[in-house]
């Protein structure tokens, strides 16, 4: 099998260029997903019948909860591939993705506080999702803090990806704990409705909206990445050649 | 750095890996013996902790019995990490840890057996002392056994989170808030499974629910925590 492609990756003035070529191919369909999505689901999708206008929040809130999952699961599988390859440009990539999956983290929880307000009567409530996601934060502050606390870049690059794949494992244990501890304290609560599955005509806003997060997680981690790039080869000579 | 390994591992005589971890082991014991106050001090700490509450909240033994569980868990949780940044700092520092990686032997094998006497010397002796404080707080006596075989084996896995995160912050020249912020989301499952435990023992009822979770908690720390810990200790002394 050829391999060069895959070896091709792991230079950055290659990486940087293709980012480079490869952001409007993602930006522009994730906007125009998104904003036909929002019409779609804001406008033409029928209120719930149980939540009225409520419900259309989940526009918003279930994407950016499901991309928050994924953006981390995006950061520990580069971070690995980094440890494991030595290969500098997946590093760039790990780091790239901390800042986009904590603000995908913050939306989801500010929604989804948003959301309780009129579901529950109050802002907050221990929902073990929500709790879940409050953990994540903290798991993408600690990986970002020790990012920021390394002052050697290729040690903070390979200490924040252990980390990475320390939280990867244990993700999915901090889920089910706190499942496991909700139901214990709380009874199952009003949302836990048995949803008889949802019709085409919310559905489908909602997995376009989906796709269109997807889509914009890819093009602003392209950015994020020739930054991420720019900075770290900084005295690079291709540079020079590249900003021309 | 690979180079020197082997000229050393092949000149030094060879000690098996057991007889190398009780060596250290011994040594991180008797150091801990000789500076009595280092044990001391997170012991104080927890009794401290936990005597806030009848203080701020209420002396009524009956409502604090309802909280003991998160009180106990949580103050043990703080008093357990307060002692993690002098883990393996030290040793980094005067070059320990440096004799450990080239000494030929596994670092796992030596990591986990300074994990191993950092919870002779904090988590066994946290655990000792919880039920005295489960006094203050309104625990009756019959819910001693279940708590300390709950704070034991959660507080092996604690140690083992907390070597993690030691290693992790080698490289961090101020790590201690920073090393809280790492681990304590991390212990969130050990929390939630061990209060429930305490919970379960002072209410009568059967605990092994919850205990078999944290005993599974434990292996899957014993097996995958000292790989993790040794990795990021090989990081923070290059």
């Amino acid at each position: 099998m050829n391999w060069t492609w895959f070896h091709r990756l792991a230079s950055p003035p290659h990486i940087y260029r293709i980012a480079g070529t490869l952001t409007p191919w993602f930006a522009w369909p994730a906007g125009l997903l998104i904003v036909t999505a929002l019409y779609a689901g804001l406008v033409l999708a029928p209120p719930d019948y149980q939540q009225g206008e409520g419900f259309r929040i989940i526009y918003v809130h279930a994407p950016s909860a499901w991309l928050s999952v994924m953006v981390y699961g995006v950061m520990a599988t580069a971070a690995a591939v980094g440890l494991i390859w030595r290969m500098k440009v997946a590093h760039a990539v790990a780091a790239s993705c901390a800042g986009i999956g904590a603000w995908f983290t913050v939306v989801s929880l500010i929604t989804g506080m948003l959301w309780g307000k009129p579901m529950w009567g109050t802002y907050w409530v221990w929902d073990p999702r929500l709790t879940a996601q409050l953990i994540l934060l903290f798991l993408f502050f600690g990986y970002m803090g020790l990012r920021a606390g390394i002052d050697d870049l290729g040690r903070a690059d390979r200490a924040s990806a252990v980390l990475a794949i320390i939280g990867v494992i244990n993700i999915p244990i901090i889920r089910y704990s706190v499942e496991w501890w909700n139901s214990i304290h709380q009874a199952p609560s009003v949302m836990k409705m048995d949803r008889p599955s949802m019709p085409m005509d919310m559905l489908l806003p909602l997995l376009m909206m989906l796709l269109g997060f997807t889509l914009y997680f890819a093009a602003v981690l392209l950015v994020r990445l020739r930054a991420e790039i720019l900075r770290r080869e900084r005295s690079a000579g291709w540079l020079k050649e590249a900003l021309r | 750095m690979s180079a020197p390994t082997l000229i050393v591992a092949t000149t030094l005589p060879r000690v098996g890996v057991l007889a190398a971890c009780a060596q250290v082991l011994r040594r991180d014991l008797r150091l801990a013996v000789r500076r009595p106050t280092q044990l001391i001090q997170p012991l104080v700490f927890f009794a401290v902790v936990t005597l806030l509450f009848p203080l701020g909240y209420t002396p009524e033994l009956g409502k604090l019995r309802a909280i003991a569980p998160g009180v106990l868990w949580v103050a043990a949780l703080l008093a357990s990490m307060l002692t993690l940044d002098s883990l393996f700092r030290e040793d980094a520092t005067d070059g320990t840890l440096e004799q450990f990686v080239v000494s030929g032997q596994p670092l796992v094998a030596l990591l986990a057996a300074k994990t191993l006497a950092h919870w002779l010397l904090t988590g066994l002796p946290l655990t000792l002392m919880a039920p005295i404080l489960g006094i203050a707080l309104g625990v009756p006596t019959a819910a001693m056994p279940g708590i300390l075989f709950a704070l034991g084996l959660g507080s092996i896995t604690l140690s083992l989170i907390g070597a993690m995160g030691a290693g992790l912050t080698l490289g961090v020249r101020r790590g201690g808030v920073l090393l809280s912020l790492l681990t304590l989301p991390l212990a969130v499952p050990v929390l939630v499974f061990g209060a429930r435990a305490t919970e379960l023992a002072i209410a009568g009822d059967s605990l092994t629910g919850p205990l078999y979770l944290l005993g599974a908690l434990a292996v899957l720390g014993v097996t995958l925590a000292p790989l993790a810990a040794a990795a990021a200790v090989r990081i923070g002394l290059e």
